[in-house]
């Protein structure tokens, strides 16, 4: 597959971050490209259009000073790969893969494509492994597991980065099993990195993790190659050194703007809201490359942030993320509001993997039915909530005067943590007491045998009612 | 050198000098490594094709093979059980060449030609064939695998083997023509021919509530579920495919994930069909291009299955097909036209997208099989609809809508409440009900029909209240329109609500389905008695019926009837006042 470099003096054309070649000799798609000119410094790019009559780069750095008739160009002959390797914990890289630290360039032991090959469907196991966040939310509601891919769906302003830390934090410690973590920037702020890595140094998991750090005033198109570098560095922990390694990609939309970018350059037909018609496989490219492979030990697991512009779920960068990815975890700007820390939503929030990992032999066997019987009486609850806000609360049913008093407690008793780690356990248990108020008629997600258990809790509750009511 | 060559390659698209003789469709290896790929375009001496597989990496100039042939399929023993994907190359084999990832350039066959199959001849010597008839029959995975003459084949019975046949080996010797093999070859992209169409009357059971009841499907029908992202499309898809009374499933993962592939291995394997006795596996075909893997192929795999499918149509069988989902056939379609640079049409869909839909449903029906001996057949299309944002009003769903014969139209709404299957009633119909309720009427009950009515006006009129009820607060409402509330609450939650999780309730057999929506009108209708009588809202026992709807539905099949008679007692017991 190798063909020797060959070096051009003069391009045809250049447009913003693409530079046009005529007349090259036997490009090939997705050939490694370096553009000189004297006195600046060396940019990378990328062929994307490979053509007898012309040639397109995809030039990864400011095209900022680039002269077309000055530039000498070479085609390496090479596809895109970046280095590889257990050498690169403890390490700050920038999106292509250049050190950041200070420190000299990895040498690594391998070199991976950065276009990484589609795992083979057969060879997956299907991800059942239970990760403990330690956030309720999600190990009660939307059960995460290790292989699984799982974004976080934010707003402008809410704390997307510090529960994507918590959940990195907890999820290393349980077993002691061999953990990395690859964290790449996109596009995200100074600020916004430095509030991610403090909370992990404090944990000391700084050397058991890899930085790709592209930042706003880092080059657009640079953001395209961050994730890719960072998945091909995961996948070598996991797949070569049996590491669970998870990856957070923060912002998703910063990348998805990169992505538009070049295709206004290329003048594409553009698709939604001036998006390409193919980022949804573009962005597939990227989700896909988690999971568990048969007879490796190790995993990619995956928790991509995104922020949803104007708090919009059907904008197509939360949408289309949606259509990829194993369920999302969507914070809310009300719960915000009202000091719900973390502020997650359940109800549009969603773990597709959680059956996978949960019930006997893994969480407890009555955990689907206690989520199952949560989530309804919080959702006529919440449809309470409104209904009381015009008919007040006199106008409500019995049943759904119940069911809003659970809405409440509910946020304020399981949503709601302020910082602190549940265990699973402590989280069933939490639930458990705000079932255990209900009425039977108001359970019919639950089997007696599996309200047993809670049968002195529940018959408490009900003195405590009938106490409370007036004769 | 000479020959065709590379002169571009872009995405998924490459161009070839050269290639004045090609012919539309035809099958090329491209470059250095072999790639599968297409025609789709022809100037002069250029031909434009699509490529099967990953073209990052091919360089100009490197050489094009042309086939000769279009891209087809081998249909014969070994299909069942297995895992394929969007051009037929069995993923286990492209796993032992190149490994966990996939590598492009590996070549494998559909069906394995070493594999030795039992054939037992229904033909004898100096007999007559034609197309379509049957030569004989293989035992494959439990079903009779019948071998038939391929189109465009016939004569007399020179010789017929007997007995262990090796998959690339001849079962038939034609007099003075040609012989004939366990397999066959079909191009994807045309439709195989029947006899006679027939129409879809009878349902095809789903096991599912809410569509055996409410919106059923007939044998031979198409089903469009257009939903958001999590609402179930995939779900119900999984559901069918283990439950529907389909003989044979052709599942197609077309642009979706790997994680559901691999579950769908997994749990189809471990799951036991009544029917048989054996694994849900053996009686699926899985088509697989998940969404990382080439957009070509995405486009294809829709074709292949339904090629497969028909051709158990043809040998007398009842194949259904899970496509899931068409919206990433169709984003297939606009990616590569917008590369042809074709003129774009609504949402940059190229124009033919709602012809190219309605082709493809097309491809299902009941049919009068070619061939001798007669015998009819089927092939039932459900396919998922992806609708950006949701919104039904786009291109895709449209088109998809103009042709299905059923919509399950899923709401996120009822998704986030865990409301499942998260079906919109409203936005969802059937134009085989009419034809279903006979049937249910004649195995099931005579009152199928009647019940469904009422569950249809109950939940219309449920609706109406519930917005009033928003307005004045449920308290306000009259004792009567209460109950109709709480009759239709019964019916929403525990008649049409199914854990697709649930072990004892992922199946609904018709009779279950029957009683338990009964129970609900059961409840309406003795609830009315009780407040005629002179009872008061509050004075009925309405969580007893709930919990005793609740727990026939849920109860294990050896409990069920027990908890089915504490049911009717609840509901004798509705109007009397303790
Ligand atoms: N019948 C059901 N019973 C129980 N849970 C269900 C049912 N249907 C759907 N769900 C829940 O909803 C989740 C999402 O369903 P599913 O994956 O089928 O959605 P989808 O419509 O295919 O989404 P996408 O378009 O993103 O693929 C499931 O993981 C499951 O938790
Ligand atoms: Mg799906």
């Amino acid at each position: 597959m190798t063909t020797l470099a060959r070096t051009y003096l003069g391009a045809r054309a250049a447009a913003g971050p693409l530079v046009y070649l005529a007349g090259t000799q036997r490009a090939r798609l997705g050939e490694w490209v370096t553009l000189r000119t004297a006195g600046q410094p060396t940019l990378r790019g990328q062929v994307i259009d490979a053509g007898r009559d012309v040639t397109v780069v995809q030039v990864l750095e400011d095209t900022l000073g680039l002269g077309p008739a000055a530039v000498e160009v070479t085609l390496t002959g090479e596809l895109a790969s970046v280095v590889v390797g257990k050498e690169l914990l403890g390490r700050a890289l920038s999106g292509a893969g250049d050190p950041r630290d200070g420190l000299p360039p990895p040498i690594g032991e391998a070199l991976r494509p950065l276009w990484g090959a589609p795992i083979n469907p057969v060879r997956r196991v299907p991800p059942s492994d239970f990760i403990e966040t330690g956030v309720s939310a999600i190990d009660g509601m939307n059960t995460l597991v290790r292989g699984q891919k799982l974004p976080v769906f934010s707003g402008p302003g809410l704390p997307a980065l510090e529960l994507a830390a918590t959940i990195v934090e907890s999820a290393r410690a349980p077993r002691g099993e061999p953990f990395a973590v690859v964290f790449v920037a996109i596009g995200i702020t100074e600020r916004e990195t430095r509030t991610f890595l403090e909370r992990f140094e404090r944990s000391g998991a700084l050397e058991r993790s890899v930085l790709y750090v592209n930042q706003a005033q880092d080059p657009t198109i640079e953001r395209l190659l961050a994730p890719r570098a960072g998945l091909a560095c995961a996948e070598h922990l996991a797949f070569v050194h049996g590491l669970h390694v998870l990856v957070v990609m923060a912002d998703i939309t910063h990348y998805c703007d990169a992505l538009r970018e070049v295709g206004a350059a290329r003048e594409e037909v553009p698709g939604r809201r001036g998006y390409p018609g193919y980022m949804y496989t573009d962005l597939a490219s990227l989700f896909e490359r988690a999971g568990v492979v048969r007879g490796k030990p190790g995993s990619v697991t995956q928790l991509p942030v995104l922020t949803m512009p104007d708090d919009d779920i059907t904008h197509p960068i939360p949408d289309l993320t949606g259509y990829i990815t194993e369920g999302q975890v969507v914070l809310s700007r009300d719960l915000f509001r009202r000091g719900v820390s973390p502020p997650i939503d359940v109800l549009p929030s969603l773990s597709r993997l959680m059956n996978a990992g949960i019930g006997k032999d893994r969480t407890v066997p009555e955990h689907r039915k206690w989520a199952d019987q949560l989530y309804s009486v919080y959702a006529r609850g919440r449809e309470a909530r409104q209904m009381v806000a015009i008919v007040g609360e006199s106008g409500l049913s019995a049943a759904d005067r119940r069911a809003l008093e659970l809405a409440e407690g509910f946020e304020k008793g399981l949503v709601h943590q302020a910082g602190l780690r549940r265990t699973l356990a402590q989280t069933l248990e939490a639930g458990w007491r705000l079932l255990d108020e209900l009425p039977r008629e108001d359970l019919l997600k639950l089997s007696d045998a599996q309200l047993e258990p809670r049968k002195a809790q529940r018959e408490a509750a009900a003195r405590r009612r009938a106490e409370a009511k007036p004769p | 050198m000479t020959g065709p060559k590379l002169r571009r390659v872009v995405g998924a698209l490459a161009e070839a000098s050269g290639m004045r003789d090609a012919v539309l469709n035809e099958l090329v290896r491209v470059g250095d490594a072999g790639l599968l790929g297409e025609v789709l375009r022809l100037t002069g001496d250029v031909a434009t094709l699509q490529v099967f597989e990953e073209t990052s990496g091919l360089a100009l100039e490197e050489p094009v093979l042309r086939s000769k042939q279009p891209l087809s399929v081998q249909l014969g023993p070994g299909l069942l059980g297995a895992v394929i994907d969007g051009i037929g190359r069995p993923l286990q084999a492209l796993a032992a060449a190149g490994g966990d990832f996939i590598a492009p350039g590996v070549d494998a066959s559909t069906l394995d030609p070493t594999t030795r199959w039992d054939f037992s001849p229904v033909v004898t010597v100096g007999q007559q064939v034609r197309a379509g008839d049957v030569l004989g029959t293989v035992l494959e995975k439990g079903l009779v695998h019948r071998i038939l003459v391929p189109l465009g084949k016939e004569g007399t019975i020179e010789r017929v083997a007997s007995g262990a046949v090796r998959t690339d080996e001849p079962v038939a010797w034609l007099l003075d023509g040609p012989t004939l093999h366990l397999w066959q070859r079909w191009p994807v992209r045309r439709t195989r021919p029947a006899r006679a169409r027939l129409a879809s009357t009878e349902p095809l059971l789903t096991g599912q509530r809410i569509f055996d009841v409410l919106f059923p499907i007939a044998e031979g029908g198409t089903v469009a579920v257009p939903g958001g992202f999590g609402t179930g499309k995939t779900v119900i898809e999984q559901s069918l495919a283990k439950y529907a009374q389909a003989d044979v499933v052709v599942y197609v993962g077309c642009g979706e994930r790997g994680n559901e592939m691999a579950e769908v291995l997994h749990e189809f394997g471990a799951l036991v069909d009544p029917r048989s006795g054996r694994p849900v596996l053996e009686r699926t075909v899985l088509v697989v291009n998940t969404s990382n893997m080439p957009v070509a192929a995405r486009e294809s795999s829709v074709y292949l299955g339904l090629t497969i499918a028909e051709y158990f149509r043809d040998q007398g069988y009842r194949a259904a097909v899970m496509a899931d989902s068409l919206s990433r056939w169709a984003e297939a379609l606009r990616e590569i036209g917008s590369r042809l640079q074709e003129m774009p049409g609504e949402e940059g869909y190229p124009t033919y997208l709602a012809s190219r839909a309605a082709r493809l449903h097309e491809r299902a029906g009941r049919v009068q099989c070619l061939g001798a001996p007669e015998r009819t057949g089927s092939v039932t299309l459900f396919s998922a609809v992806s609708p950006p944002g949701g919104d039904f009003s786009e291109p895709v769903t449209q088109a998809c809508l103009r042709v299905g014969g059923a919509v399950w139209a899923l709401d996120p709404a009822l998704a986030h409440q865990r409301q499942f299957p998260a079906v919109d009633w409203n936005a969802s119909y059937s134009l085989y009900a009419e034809g279903a309720e006979a049937w249910f009427a004649e195995r099931v009950d005579r009152r199928w029909g009647e019940t469904r009515s009422r569950l249809l006006e109950l939940l219309q009129r449920d609706g109406e209240l519930r917005e009033i009820a928003a307005v004045v607060g449920p308290e306000a409402l009259e004792d009567h329109d209460r109950l109709l509330l709480a009759a239709a609450a019964l019916v929403r939650e525990l008649v049409l609500g199914q854990s697709a999780f649930d072990p004892n309730d992922a199946y609904s057999s018709p009779q279950k389905s029957f009683r338990l929506a009964r129970a609900a009108i059961d409840f309406h209708d003795a609830g009315r008695a009780a407040l005629k009588g002179g009872s008061s809202f509050a004075e009925l026992d309405v969580g007893r019926v709930r919990q005793a709807l609740a727990a026939a539905r849920d109860a294990a099949a050896a409990d069920a009837e027990a908890a089915f008679l504490k049911l009717d007692e609840a509901l004798r017991a509705l109007g009397r006042t303790p």
